[in-house]
């Protein structure tokens, strides 16, 4: 269907709409509108009795295409004007104020310097939430009535209890990938009775923490932000600090504790199950007794093999919950906000327990343990 | 009048659980006219506005928008019963992370065919429409007053033109000032474009502006008719509504 006819008579241009011209309709109105050719003339005239219903937008569209005309071409209708076409009218010749600034580019001088002091301060704000949270850490420890064991046990039970399942899988599963390979390598030697060394020593100090770690860090970094970060974009923070309550106090140290208690007893879990996985490959696989395997477990493990491992457990818990709460602590805003901050939580806590595992093994090196 | 009312509302039933909430709830909004639904917390205006959009499904009764039974409809007549209707919610639900030019494009976007140009001017002209600087268009709602917010709502609800507009408080927590200009906007708007306005409110001013007759959800249904007639109604839940304090101070000062 033509919704536009337009006839030309010398300069004079009479066009005729049919139909409804609505934001629906865009879609044919716009193009038909466009195609019409309006050089050479002085006088328009426009027929609007045979249109249906004409709404903002269909009348936008018109004003727009007559406004580009020259000044001294003349517009008349048949019929009376539309109170649309004149509301559109108004509506954009109302206070003319000045253009929105644009953004104006930085230059890449400007943007190292924008960049550098964002980083900057980006730092120093993380090592004052450091700060803050340990001094009132330290605080706290000295007056126990600041101490909430409700909201400690709530996180206890959400980092560390339903974490139980999927920590156990996994660290099963790394078990018998590890104790498979070694195998296959040390049964050429004959050495078969080393896998057993192999999977304890390193399900033990490295394995059964990191593993955890970043499973928690996956789990409960992002869940710590996303928390928080959802109680900042409602003002719920704000409401506790007007109300006198420290949102440090009730909403970061509980997650922090909570995750120094859970982690360490996950890695536990984590070992235990693992060093189990390796015994019933060993049983499949080498013909190794439980009895023969649990007395090689206990002769390759030394005083420290352990422990050198949970000890980075409460490390790790705080890196992780550290992460996830300051982010969280950062959102404002937008939505938007939420859900990037949450997935820099998980990738700077998978990163910092890493890197502070790195560090560790360097330590424990330098120590001969 | 014999012309098809723009929203029949007719034996609604809405039940949680136990706990019932509309009770045979009828509701008449006619074309052209601004109906304001009032009621105590709790009483189910929330509810009922779902339940006329579409939202929420009720246990028993009919919802017909331009003679239409809502529940007849099938998802494609549905999304162009949905192009006719604008609505804004109590807090603005603008999306955070979207400019509100851009959050006036997103509904032409999904629904209409238009030139990028058009999409720019379009919105642009929305946002002027409804009293926004120009400089607004491209700020996040993080960064609108109150006021602002529930504008660049409403230029939302704007956005395809509706005939129909649903707005949810739309002068809660603004200033005296602020709300007048907006139920100033609100008439003005009604007029011009020719809309159907239906809006919850619990601003007696708003009510006093704007409406042209007014439904009072008491005991699970609901009572309407003008102003004049329900101000006189022998309900005590509306006569401490209408002549309670606030309403007394409001009487007094346009001396009625």
């Amino acid at each position: 269907m033509t919704r536009v006819r337009a006839e030309h008579r010398d300069a004079t241009l009479r066009l005729t709409l049919t139909g409804n011209w609505t934001a629906g309709e865009f879609g044919f109105i716009e193009p038909a509108w466009q195609a019409v050719d309006f050089s050479g003339v002085t006088a328009v005239e426009i027929d609007l009795r045979e249109m249906g219903r004409l709404d903002l937008s269909g009348a936008w569209l018109i004003h727009d295409r007559l406004l580009g005309l020259t000044p001294d071409t003349t517009v008349q209708y048949q019929g009376p004007m539309p109170e649309m076409l004149r509301l559109v009218a108004v509506t954009l010749a109302a206070v003319e104020e000045p253009a929105p600034a644009q953004k104006s580019r930085p230059r890449w001088v400007d943007w190292v310097g924008r960049k550098a002091w964002d980083r900057l301060a980006g730092w120093r704000s993380g090592l004052a939430f450091f700060g803050e949270t340990i001094v009132r850490f330290v605080q706290a420890l000295g007056n126990p009535k600041v101490w909430r064991p409700v909201s400690i046990a709530r996180h206890v039970y959400d980092t560390g209890v339903t974490a139980i399942p999927i920590v156990a899988l996994i660290a099963f599963l790394i078990s018998v990938i590890i104790a498979y390979m070694g195998a296959q390598q040390l049964q050429q030697f004959g050495a078969d009775i080393f896998v057993v060394d192999l999977v304890t020593v390193g399900v033990l100090r490295e394995l059964g923490v990191l593993l955890t770690a970043i499973i928690v860090a996956g789990r409960s970094g992002s869940a710590f932000a996303a928390e928080i970060g959802a109680m900042k974009l409602n003002q719920e923070v704000d409401a506790l600090t007007a109300t006198g309550v420290e949102p440090v106090e009730v909403l970061i140290l509980p997650r922090w504790i909570g995750l120094i208690i859970a982690l360490p007893l996950l890695t536990v879990i984590a070992d235990a199950v693992g060093l189990l996985g390796g015994a019933l490959l060993c049983q499949w696989l080498l013909d190794m007794s439980f009895f023969q395997y649990f007395q090689r477990v206990n002769e390759s493990i030394a005083t420290w093999t352990f422990w050198v491992g949970i000890i980075k457990a409460p490390v790790f818990a705080v890196l992780i919950a550290a992460a996830g709460t300051y982010r969280g602590m950062q959102v404002r805003g937008s939505s938007r906000e939420l859900g990037r901050l949450t997935t820099v939580a998980v990738v700077q806590a998978i990163f910092l327990v890493i890197l502070a595992d790195a560090l560790f093994a360097v330590l424990f090196m330098e120590m001969g343990i | 009048m014999s012309e098809t009312p723009a929203i029949l509302v007719s034996n609604i039933v809405n039940r949680f659980g136990a706990q019932v909430i509309h009770d045979g709830l009828d509701m008449t909004v006619m074309t052209g006219e601004i109906f304001g639904i009032v009621g105590g917390s709790g009483s189910g205006k929330s509810v009922l506005l779902k339940t006329i959009l579409g939202l929420h499904r009720p246990q028993q009764g009919r919802v017909e928008l331009a003679g239409v039974d809502v529940a007849d409809l099938s998802d494609m007549q549905l999304r162009r019963l949905k192009m006719g209707y604008g609505v804004t919610f109590q807090a603005g639900a603008l999306f955070s992370s979207l400019t509100v030019l851009q959050n006036v494009q997103l509904p032409m976007l999904e629904h209409l065919q238009v030139s990028p140009r058009a999409l720019d001017e379009l919105a642009m002209l929305k946002v002027r429409l409804v009293g926004l600087p120009a400089a607004a268009a491209h700020k996040y709602p993080a960064q609108l007053s109150g006021g602002m917010i529930k504008r660049a709502a409403l230029a939302r609800a704007l956005a395809l033109d509706p005939q129909l507009l649903f707005l949810d408080e739309p002068t809660s927590g603004l200033d005296p000032i602020s709300a007048a200009a907006f139920d100033e906007l609100l008439v003005n708007l009604q007029r011009e474009l020719a809309l159907t306005v239906v809006m919850i409110t619990h601003d007696l001013d708003t009510i006093f502006r704007t409406c042209d007759r007014i439904g009072v959800i008491v005991d699970k249904r609901m009572v309407s008719g003008t102003l004049e007639t329900i101000v006189d109604h022998p309900h005590p839940w509306i006569q401490a509504y209408f002549h309670g304090d606030r309403a007394r101070r409001f009487g007094a000062q346009r001396g009625a």
